[in-house]
């Protein structure tokens, strides 16, 4: 295991920002950490990054306690913090070399391992780092947290306010690193992502939820699904909403998903439901779950119980 | 910023040291002369000679004086009343009323000493030229005669340079120190440091040397100024003056990194800042002699590092005093220098 984390709790002024929670990391593994805002991803990483002190628990990090070895770890970690945090004052070619001096180590002796990430920004290294575009900031920020080799690396919310397009080359480059033998955590606000990692952990309000491959997470989906859409979208989720036989409705783009207490599908009562309602042109479909309703139906059990 | 660096010394030297004075250059003088003899005209050519009068209103009405006084427009009345020569030839007693405006105490105090100068001047002329012939050997009074040492034309410029640049050191090395860790916080960037493997005093002996440098560089610079433009005495041991220096930068740098350890925000470390920044001014010395404070207030200034300085730096300049004469004021910044650097390294911690 690369990653053990066990009862980590940790608590701000009567908040309990992270309750209990346990997980592994395999080696070698891209494991996802999904969750909204606020639900104690940040806090989490802090923990196991050296930054921040559980009130309760243990990390170990491969064979190494984070709390007692915390020299040793933060050799082996690279961090991205969620907020673009080098010197905005010192050049892109400037900002590496620094992090690899204080690392003891040489851009030339890893360059293998970032060439794949830094050639990208590479014709703008005389570039001071602020004066970067929100992409560029980002694969430099990348290159500073590889730059010394580390076996583990965590990255926190590192493609939020990333165009799509650049969302997706980041997590082509993840899965490049990947196979160079580099363990990675990662966390994001963005469930369409959890499907690229190797295993997600679900957090809300400082609780693990679930953890599971996303395939799995989807094979262990109970309910049926509906699709829902009609000619006035904004009545339609409130008015399945206020209907006693729902279980769930969540917009989805331009449709409803909608799942039933009965957890059975029945598309002609819905139909019936909304054309009593007055709308038009309905249209309802049983659809297959993507991950992101699976996240929807965890957390909208957690929020009941 | 770097051409502020050499920007912002020659600007404090230039304008301070010219406008923090306590020489009163331009005093507007209203006169009311109802008596209109010899003798008062004489007193009020006294003082239109004078360069540091500027006599611009004349009239008979003290209720236009008075007026003008409330306004704002002038310093000072002279109410010559009418009567004024006859009563004096008489023999009576005679009398003048000097009316000052009074909003800025320090400067009434300077425009009273100064009037009465010239009187008791003008006075003395006016005894002589009446008394008898026979009589004409001066009664014996103690006449007092003084010198200033080691300013002896009490020349403000001298005293005010070594004082400017005392500021000078504090403000970079307090301000730009507490500054910088600061926005290192907000910027996210002291967290990105310390999951690295970077040791607490490498970090601190990173951020605080290079303003240990700026600063004593910006003494050496002041001090060219100095000489060059005000042409202030450097009396004393140039090398003693910059030992000092660097050790009371230490405190004032651990000062720095002291506060920088209270706030989070770059509000609030200036916030700090100005508050030590103007007790430690105004306690220091620069404007106000020590010795007028009152006996508690002196205790305070043992905890402020820039009284020592100031004091430490006068000597050296313009007294030329050795390093045994500063001892004492060498040990307690070392001392102070220990402590506040040891309570900053240790309150600066590297998990938040």
């Amino acid at each position: 295991m690369a990653l053990n984390i066990n009862n980590i709790n940790k608590s701000f002024e009567g908040l309990q920002a992270l309750n209990d929670i346990t997980f592994s990391v395999r080696e070698g593994e891209l494991f996802g950490l999904i969750g909204p805002d606020g639900s104690g991803k940040t806090t989490l990483f802090r923990v196991i990054t050296t930054l921040l002190l559980p009130d309760r628990g243990e990390v170990n990090l491969f064979g190494l306690d984070v709390l007692k070895n915390y020299k040793k770890v933060r050799q082996l970690v690279g961090y991205m913090a969620g907020r673009f945090s080098l010197y905005h004052d010192l050049t892109v070619e400037e900002n590496l070399k620094f992090y690899a001096t204080v690392f003891g180590t040489t851009v030339e002796e890893n360059y293998d391992l970032i060439k794949d990430v830094y050639c990208q920004i590479e014709p703008f290294k005389t570039r001071k780092a602020g004066k970067l575009s929100g992409g560029m900031k980002q694969k430099l920020a990348l290159s500073c947290a590889l730059i010394h080799k580390p076996r583990l690396l965590v990255l926190d919310e590192p493609t939020t306010g990333v165009d799509a397009v650049s969302r997706k080359e980041f997590w082509d480059m993840l899965k490049r690193l990947q196979k160079k033998g580099i363990t990675i955590l990662v966390s994001t606000p963005y469930m369409d992502e959890a499907s690229l990692c190797d295993r997600v952990g679900l957090i809300q309000k400082g609780n693990l939820l679930s953890v599971n491959k996303p395939e799995n997470i989807i094979a262990e989906y109970q309910r049926e699904l509906l699709s829902v859409s009609s000619d006035n979208l904004y009545k339609l989720v409130n008015d399945l909403r206020n209907d006693e036989d729902t279980h769930s409705a969540f917009l989805f783009g331009h449709s409803v998903h909608l799942t039933r207490k009965d957890r059975q599908a029945s598309a002609k009562q819905v139909i019936k439901y909304l054309k009593d309602k007055g709308h038009e042109r309905i249209y309802v479909k049983v659809i297959k779950p993507e991950i992101e309703d699976c996240f929807m139906d965890l957390m909208h059990e957690e929020d009941e119980i | 910023m770097l051409p502020i660096i050499f920007i912002v010394p020659i600007v404090q030297l230039l304008i301070l040291v010219h406008a923090a004075t306590l020489e009163m250059k331009n005093i507007d003088m209203y006169i009311v002369d109802k008596d209109l003899s010899s003798t008062s005209r004489g007193i009020v050519q006294k003082f239109e000679s004078s360069p540091f009068y500027h006599i611009n209103h004349h009239s008979f009405s003290m209720q236009d004086a008075e007026n003008e006084l409330k306004k704002g427009n002038i310093d000072i009345i002279l109410h010559i009343p009418y009567g004024f020569e006859s009563e004096l030839i008489k023999g009576n007693d005679s009398g003048l009323q000097l009316l000052i405006d009074a909003i800025n105490g320090t400067a009434a105090g300077l425009i009273q000493s100064y009037t009465q100068a010239v009187l008791a001047d003008y006075n003395r002329n006016i005894m002589l030229k009446w008394t008898s012939p026979v009589i004409k050997e001066k009664p014996l009074s103690i006449e007092i005669t003084h010198s200033f040492w080691y300013n002896p034309e009490l020349n403000y410029q001298t005293y005010m340079v070594p004082g400017i640049l005392v500021l000078l050191v504090t403000l970079i090395g307090m301000i730009l120190t507490s500054l910088n860790l600061v926005r290192e916080k907000e910027l996210g960037t002291a967290e990105q440091i310390n999951v690295t493997p970077i040791r607490k005093y490498h970090f601190i002996t990173g951020k605080l040397f290079p303003f240990w440098i700026i600063a004593l560089f910006e003494l050496a610079f002041g001090l060219l100024i100095g000489k060059l433009i005000f042409d202030i005495p450097i009396v004393g041991n140039l090398g003693l003056l910059f030992l000092f220096a660097a050790v009371y930068l230490f405190a004032i740098l651990g000062a720095g990194l002291f506060f920088s350890t209270l706030a989070s925000t770059q509000q609030q470390v200036m916030f700090i800042n100005f508050f030590f920044m103007l007790l430690f001014i105004l306690m220091s010395g620069l404007f106000t002699p020590v010795e007028t404070m009152p006996d508690w207030a002196r205790v305070i200034n043992i905890a402020n590092p820039m009284a020592y300085f100031m004091r430490v730096n006068r000597m050296i300049l313009l007294k030329g005093s050795g390093f045994y004469d500063i001892l004492p004021e060498f040990v307690s910044v070392s001392i102070y220098a220990l402590i506040i650097l040891s309570l900053a390294v240790w309150r600066y911690r590297k998990t938040v």
